[in-house]
């Protein structure tokens, strides 16, 4: 059989490629390019191997952030993914109170972060804000603009008001596909609420729990705007996150070697942290 | 183990009834024997299910009662009444062994490990589990899956009822069988009670020694097999039962004998009253056979399955099957069709006139 020889379909593929390269290959090779060398500007770069990972990984600042970062995620997380199940397992499951909950929940979802971080900087402020001055008003010495605990207590509420119905509207899901089979099955073999949540439930929602905590971690990981236009980092670098700190490397202080250097860094722990993550939900779930 | 009682039953869904089709279940009305294996047969969407439910617990009645030994059941939990039951799909615990699956029911009722060792141990050998027992549960195949429900309903010595809810859906033909013997040898060995909902005949059929048939939320007939085949009470009874299921013709009734096509039957049926809305001759087409006189039809077609031939015929009333041994020779074109009087029943409104 002849096979006509045609290479012309290659030229379909000419689109894709175009996109592929400007939204992903040519930024992401900017920064290769920018964290390998050093230049003073008017395109003139200088080769620096790799001198700048070197200085970032050996300096205390890095360690400091990526220390803030990963308390921060892992705090967010502990919260979020629990209090996420519960109010996911208190939700109605059928009438009119699905709805209305199921917009409740979406509302915060629908909130530009931005918005979000200008809101919850007016709800704190401790003269005039509704929780600051409360808290206050009740005894506590509530500043989140100076005192780093109060910075961290209200950028960590933020987020769990900003993001746990994520976690809510995914478990939810998961709970609705079970089978009310499963449930009239627990009932027969006489379990308790909690044997029917530990060995139907949560088997149940397991998938979506992972993609929950994959989207939570990756999100907060690289969280920026809350914190900026809540704290701007503060108080001092108290809740300087990756990315804030990365911001302020790069433009507030134009050390782009550096800067491109660390977002590699930053680039390459969110996906190593989502890999092994995922091998591992993916490695029990292969075993049965 | 115990007796079965429905008294009045009725079941909704809905808040308010309005009218006859807004009930799932109406007025029913039925003994379990001990011990017995009984089949609840009928079409999807007949009530089945949710009387399955009502017995187990799992529903509660709009109106009615349960009574378990002449016991009222109706406000008790599925806990409480101490029964097992076998959903359509396998219900396994995934994270648990195959094991730990078995052993689920009895750790929640507070028994001894060393009791539930051996209960499992004895359970999964007359499953035929034992090899898998350490196996995690979700590995298996769907009659493996379906194997620990089972045996999950069986790990306890002492329940009222084992029900089942068409629990061979799921599995391949082959297998079918081969789960439907164990079944019905676990009756015989255990003794207990079985209530197995079905819409396939076969099943049903090869399962029970009583069938109950429903239609549309009702109980139409409870019978044996052979009752069922030979006496259906109601037209939907003879339709469903039986392959091909069986002719219903409309029929006058001219004193007090029903008449097709100008042709007087004679059947069964001591016709005393008149004033049906609708009368019906059924006759099933294993029991239709070509004469020299009687009805006179049209052959359409004639199909051979190799076991019998089935002969479609038309009169003017409407078209009447018959069975007949592969071997015969069937006439062709206009032929004259008579009823074996034995198995000809007249039915007014649909229901049987004995």
């Amino acid at each position: 059989m002849n096979k006509t020889i045609n290479q012309k379909a290659w030229l379909f593929v000419i689109p894709v490629f175009i996109l592929v390269a400007f939204n992903a290959v040519v930024p992401l090779m900017t920064v290769v390019n920018y964290a390998f060398q050093e230049t003073f500007g008017n395109n003139v770069f200088t080769w620096e191997g790799t001198r700048w990972f070197k200085q970032i990984l050996r300096s205390d600042r890095f360690h400091s952030a990526l220390g803030r970062q990963f308390l921060f995620t892992g705090v967010i997380l502990f919260i979020q993914v629990p209090l996420g199940i519960a109010i996911a397992l208190t939700m109605p499951k059928k009438g009119i109170g699905v709805s209305v909950c199921l917009v409740l929940m979406s509302m915060p979802l629908l909130i530009p972060w931005n918005v979000v971080g200008a809101m919850w900087n007016i709800i704190a402020l401790p003269e005039i804000g509704l929780l600051g001055h409360t808290l206050n008003d009740l005894g506590f010495d509530y500043n989140f603009t100076q005192q780093t605990g109060d910075a961290w207590f209200t950028t960590i509420l933020m987020d769990v008001w900003h993001w746990t119905s994520l976690v809510v509207l995914l478990s939810y899901a998961g709970l609705r596909s079970i089978q009310p089979a499963y449930y009239q099955a627990a009932e027969i073999d006489g379990a308790n609420r909690w044997a029917v949540f530990r060995h139907i439930e949560l088997p149940k929602m397991k998938k979506v729990l992972t993609i929950a905590i994959l989207l939570r971690f990756m999100d907060s990981f690289m969280i920026y705007t809350e914190p900026f236009v809540l704290t701007g980092g503060g108080p001092g670098n108290a809740t300087a996150f990756l990315s804030i700190d990365l911001v302020k490397m790069a433009l507030g202080q134009f050390d782009l070697g550096p800067a491109a250097a660390m977002s590699l860094i930053y680039f390459f722990i969110v996906l190593l942290v989502c890999w092994v993550f995922y091998n591992l939900m993916m490695r029990n779930e292969a075993q049965g | 183990m115990s007796k079965i009682t429905l008294d009045n039953l009725s079941h909704s869904y809905l808040d308010k009834q309005n009218s006859d089709a807004d009930w799932a279940l109406r007025d029913i009305n039925l003994d379990l024997q001990d011990g017995g294996a009984y089949a609840l047969l009928g079409p999807s969407g007949c009530g089945k299910t949710t009387l399955l439910n009502i017995i187990s617990g799992l529903l509660n009645p709009t109106k009615g009662k349960v009574l378990f030994d002449d016991k009222d059941v109706t406000s008790q939990t599925p806990v409480e009444r101490n029964i097992a039951q076998i959903f359509q799909f396998p219900v396994i615990y995934d994270t648990m062994t195959v094991y730990k699956n078995l052993a689920f029911p009895l750790k929640n009722r507070g028994m001894i490990d060393s009791e539930i060792d051996s209960r499992v141990k004895e359970i999964a050998e007359m499953l035929e589990l034992t090899k898998t027992l350490n196996n995690r549960a979700s590995g298996l195949t769907a009659d493996g899956k379906q194997k620990i429900s089972l045996g999950r309903g069986l790990a306890r010595s002492n329940v009222n009822v084992i029900m089942f809810d068409e629990p061979l859906t799921v599995i391949d033909p082959h297998l079918k069988w081969v789960l439907r013997s164990k079944l019905k040898e676990l009756h015989q060995k255990i003794n207990k009670t079985m209530i197995y909902v079905t819409h396939d005949q076969t099943e049903a059929l090869t399962f029970a020694n009583q069938v109950v048939v429903m239609h549309e939320g009702q109980l139409v007939q409870t019978g044996t097999p052979v009752e069922l085949f030979e006496k259906p009470k109601h037209t939907f009874v003879g339709h469903f039962i039986g392959s091909p299921g069986m002719n219903i013709l409309p029929c006058q009734i001219q004193s007090a004998t029903p008449v097709i096509d100008g042709v007087k039957i004679s059947t069964n049926s001591q016709i005393k009253k008149s004033n049906f809305s609708k009368t019906e001759i059924g006759i099933r087409p294993e029991f239709v056979s070509f004469s020299k006189e009687g009805i006179p039809v049209k052959v359409l077609k004639v199909s051979n399955t190799g076991r019998h031939k089935i002969i479609d015929t038309e009169c003017k009333s409407g078209k009447i099957k018959v069975l007949s041994h592969p071997s015969k020779d069937i006439p062709s074109g206009s032929a004259f069709l008579s009823f074996n009087k034995k198995y000809t029943y007249t039915y007014g409104d649909s229901w049987i006139i004995e």
